[in-house]
C-alpha cells in the first residue's frame, strides 16, 4: 500500500489496492506449489499421477473444506479452533442415528442444523457476551469433543451403505476428483465471490482491519461475525460426514488435531493472524502446497507422523518472509507520516525496537 | 492474537491507591472464588464417594495437577504478556522422551543431572520460540503454532516407535514422583514453593510487574521504555525451561514415554490458565490463580471418575466449566470496570 492511500479510510481504498499485496503473496505461493510439484515428481514417478491426485485430493478434501471459512474468521480478526470437535460431533451423530435407523436424509438435516448450532454458540459467546475468540473456542473445542463422546462412547459405527462410502472410493465422473475436493472447489468458488465481490465480504475486511472502525462506519460487525462462525460450524459439519464416510468409521475421536491443521492452511495461505487481509486464491493455492507436500513426503520414506516438522517449517517461512517486507514498508510509513500516530502494531505486543 | 471487539479496559494500572485497594479486593474474591469452587467439589465428592479423600488418591491427583501446574505456571508468565505458547506439550514430550531415555540407559547419572537435561532442552526450546517472536516479529500464536509441529514432528524422528519403558529406569528415578513427606508428594511441596517463588517475583520485581506492563498495554510499554523484546524473550524462555522439566516429571510420573507424551496438552494448559482467571489478551491474572486452575481442573476429571460418572462426560464438563470460567470472568471484569468508573466520578477526577 502507498503512504497515500494508505492515509485514507481503510475503507476506501480500492479493491485492486487492497490486493495488491496479496497477489504478491499468491505469487509466492505459485512458485512453493511448482516446487513441491518438482520435488515431488523427483521423489517419485507417481507423483503427478491422476490416481495419486486422487489421494491427495482425498486427504485434504476436509481440512481443505473447513479452511474456508476459517480464512473468513481470521480475515474478520477472529479464530475457531472448535472446527475439528464440530467435525467430530458430526461424525458421532451420523453414526449414533444410523445405528438407530434413521433415513440419511433426516441425519443431514440434523447434522448441518447441529453444525449451524455449534458455530452459533461460538459466535454468541464472542460477539453478544464479548468473550475472546481463542478462549471460547478452546473450550468449545472440549466441550463439542465432549458431546460426541458422550454420544457415541467407546462404540464404533461402520456399517454405512455402499453408496455413501464410495466418496472415500471413487472420483466423480469422467474426473479424477474425489468428492470431497469436488465439493472444495465449488465452495471455494462461492467464498471468493462472497469475500471478494460483495459488500458482506467487504465488511469482513473492514472489521478485520479496525473493529471499531468498522462498527463506527455501521457495519453490523456481531451480525456478520456471528453468521462466520455460524457457516463455519456448518462447513465442519460436513466436513464431519465426508471424513465418516471416506473412512467408514464414526468414533468419538475423528478429527482430532486438525483444527491447527486448518490453521496453519490459512495462515500459509497470507491470512494475517491480526485480520484484515487474505485471500480464497491464497488458501486455494495453500491447500494445494500443504496436500502436495503431505503427498510428496508419503511418497518418500519420510516418517509419516513427522510431517508436521514440514509443515510447521513451511509456515514459519511463510510467516517470517512477509514480515520482512512489512517492516520496510513500516519504516518508510513512519518517516512520510511522522505527525499521524502509527496504528497500533498487531496486537501481540511485537516489540518495535530493543533497546 | 485475534482482535475482540470489545475494547477491554484494564482497570487496575492506572488507578489510584484506593482503586488499586478494591481491585486487589476483588482480585482476591476472584482466586477466592476457583478456591470455594474447589472445596465445594471435593465436598460434595467426598460426602458421596469417601475413596476420593483416600491418600491413595489425593497423592495421585496431586501429583498429576503438580506437572500441570508446573505447566500452566510458564503458560501463566507468557500470557501475562500478552502471548502464548502453543508449544508446551510438543516441549514436555520432548523432555520426557530424551530425559527418561537418559535415566534408563545411564546408570548412576545423578538425578541433578536428569533434570539439568531437562531444563537445558526445554530451555532451548524456550530460546527458539522467544527469539522468533521478539526478533522475527512473527505472532507468538504463529510462532508456537509452527515450533508444536516442528518439536514434535523431531520427537517423532528421534523416538521413532520406540518407548521407554519403567523398569529399564534406574529406581530413584521413579520415586521422584512417589515420596511424600505426611502423605503430600515431594513433588506437590517443591512445586508449590516454585510457583510461589514465581508469584512473589511476578508481583514484587520490576521485571516481573513490566510484564504485566506489556500486556496490558504494549504502546505504552513501549513508550515508558520497558526493554519488551528482553522481557517477553524471558518469558517464552522461562515458558520453555518449566515445560522442559514438567517434561522430566512426566516420564517419572508415567513411566512408558512414546512420542505422543504430551499431546494435546497446550490447549488443557492454556484451559488451566484461562479458568485460574488469567486474561487471555494479556496484563491480568496470577500465577497462583493457574496453579489452582489446574489443579481444578485435574480435581474435576478424578472426581468424575471416583463418582463413577461415564468417563465418557469428562471432555463435555471440562468445557462446559470452562466456558462458564471465562463468562464468570468476564461478567466480573464488567462490575470491576463500572464500579471503579463510578468511583473516578464521584471524585470528579
Amino acid at each position: 500500500m502507498e503512504p497515500s492511500q494508505a492515509a485514507v479510510d481503510p475503507g476506501h481504498v480500492s479493491v485492486r489496492a487492497r490486493l495488491r499485496p496479496a497477489l504478491r503473496w499468491e505469487s509466492g505461493l505459485v512458485v512453493v506449489v511448482v516446487a513441491i510439484a518438482i520435488f515431488g515428481s523427483a521423489v517419485s514417478p507417481q507423483f503427478l499421477t491422476a490416481n495419486n491426485f486422487f489421494n491427495l485430493g482425498l486427504n485434504t478434501g476436509e481440512i481443505a473444506i473447513m479452511a474456508l471459512p476459517m480464512a473468513l474468521i481470521i480475515i474478520s480478526g477472529e479464530i475457531d479452533l472448535s472446527v475439528e470437535s464440530t467435525l467430530g460431533m458430526s461424525s458421532a451423530l451420523l453414526g449414533v442415528l444410523w445405528a438407530d435407523h434413521w433415513p440419511m436424509l433426516a441425519i443431514f438435516v440434523v447434522i448441518l442444523v447441529t453444525g449451524a448450532a455449534a458455530g452459533a454458540l461460538n459466535g454468541f459467546l464472542v460477539t453478544r457476551v464479548g468473550l475472546p475468540s481463542l478462549a471460547v473456542t478452546i473450550g468449545t473445542l472440549a466441550l463439542y469433543r465432549g458431546i460426541a463422546l458422550i454420544l457415541l462412547g467407546p462404540r464404533t459405527v461402520s456399517n454405512f451403505p455402499a453408496t455413501y462410502t464410495n466418496v472415500g472410493l471413487t472420483a466423480i465422473p469422467h474426473t479424477d476428483l474425489p468428492y470431497s475436493a469436488g465439493i472444495f472447489i465449488v465452495l471455494a468458488i462461492i467464498f471468493a465471490i462472497v469475500l471478494h465481490a460483495t459488500p458482506f465480504g467487504r465488511s469482513v475486511y473492514a472489521m478485520g482491519d479496525n473493529a471499531e472502525a468498522a462498527l463506527f462506519a455501521g457495519l453490523r460487525v456481531k451480525r456478520v461475525k456471528t453468521t462466520l462462525f455460524i457457516v463455519s460450524g456448518m462447513a465442519s459439519a460436513l466436513a464431519g460426514v465426508l471424513f465418516t464416510f471416506r473412512l467408514n468409521t464414526a468414533v468419538q475421536n475423528n478429527g482430532v488435531g486438525l483444527s491447527l491443521d486448518v490453521v496453519a492452511i490459512v495462515l500459509l495461505a497470507g491470512v494475517s493472524i491480526f485480520g484484515g487481509k487474505g485471500s480464497i486464491g491464497g488458501v486455494f493455492l495453500a491447500v494445494l502446497a500443504f496436500a502436495g507436500l503431505q503427498n510428496a513426503l508419503l511418497l518418500t520414506n519420510f516418517n509419516q507422523e513427522a510431517t508436521g516438522v514440514v509443515t510447521g517449517i513451511l509456515l514459519l517461512v511463510s510467516v517470517f518472509v512477509p514480515n520482512v517486507a512489512m517492516f520496510v514498508r513500516s519504516v518508510r510509513r513512519a518517516a512520510t507520516r511522522m505527525t499521524r500516530r502509527m496504528p497500533p502494531e498487531p496486537a501481540l505486543s511485537m516489540p518495535r525496537k530493543d533497546t | 492474537m485475534t482482535a475482540t471487539l470489545a475494547p477491554r479496559r484494564e482497570p487496575g494500572s492506572p488507578a489510584p491507591a484506593s482503586s488499586r485497594r478494591l481491585a486487589d479486593r476483588v482480585f482476591r474474591i476472584r482466586e477466592f472464588g476457583i478456591v470455594a469452587v474447589l472445596v465445594v467439589f471435593v465436598a460434595v465428592t467426598a460426602s458421596i464417594q469417601s475413596r476420593f479423600l483416600s491418600s491413595t488418591n489425593i497423592q495421585f491427583i496431586l501429583v498429576d495437577a503438580t506437572i500441570f501446574a508446573l505447566l500452566a505456571l510458564g503458560e501463566t508468565i507468557v500470557v501475562i504478556s500478552r502471548n502464548v505458547d502453543l508449544s508446551v506439550g510438543s516441549v514436555l514430550g520432548l523432555s520426557a522422551f530424551l530425559t527418561a531415555r537418559l535415566a534408563s540407559s545411564t546408570h548412576g547419572l545423578p538425578l541433578p543431572v536428569v533434570f539439568l537435561a531437562g531444563i537445558g532442552i526445554g530451555l532451548l526450546c524456550g530460546v527458539v520460540n522467544g527469539l522468533m517472536v521478539t526478533l522475527g516479529r512473527v505472532p507468538s500464536l504463529v510462532v508456537t503454532l509452527a515450533t508444536l509441529y516442528i518439536i514434535r514432528g523431531a520427537d517423532v524422528l528421534i523416538v521413532g516407535g520406540g518407548q521407554v519403558v519403567p523398569s529399564s529406569y534406574y529406581p530413584s528415578f521413579l520415586t521422584i514422583s512417589k515420596a511424600t513427606v505426611g502423605g503430600i508428594p515431594d513433588l506437590a511441596i517443591v512445586v508449590a514453593v516454585v510457583i510461589a517463588g514465581g508469584a512473589y517475583w511476578l508481583r514484587t520485581y520490576r521485571s516481573g510487574r513490566e510484564l504485566y506492563a506489556i500486556g496490558s498495554n504494549p504502546d505504552a510499554a513501549r513508550l515508558a521504555g520497558i526493554p519488551m523484546g528482553r522481557r517477553v524473550f524471558t518469558a517464552f524462555a522461562l515458558s520453555g525451561a518449566i515445560a522442559g522439566v514438567a517434561g522430566v516429571l512426566w516420564a517419572s510420573r508415567y513411566g512408558t514415554v512414546d512420542s505422543t507424551a504430551g499431546g494435546s496438552y497446550e490447549l488443557q494448559v492454556v484451559a488451566a490458565v484461562v479458568v485460574g482467571g488469567v486474561a487471555i489478551f494479556g496484563g491480568s491474572g496470577s500465577v497462583v490463580g493457574a496453579a489452582i486452575g489446574a489443579l481444578l481442573l485435574q480435581t474435576i476429571n478424578s472426581a468424575l471418575y471416583v463418582l463413577g460418572v461415564s468417563p465418557n462426560w469428562d471432555q463435555a464438563i471440562a468445557g462446559f466449566l470452562l466456558i462458564l470460567a471465562i463468562v464468570l470472568d468476564r461478567l466480573i471484569s464488567l462490575r470491576l470496570t463500572a464500579s471503579l468508573r463510578r468511583r473516578s466520578a464521584r471524585r470528579g477526577t
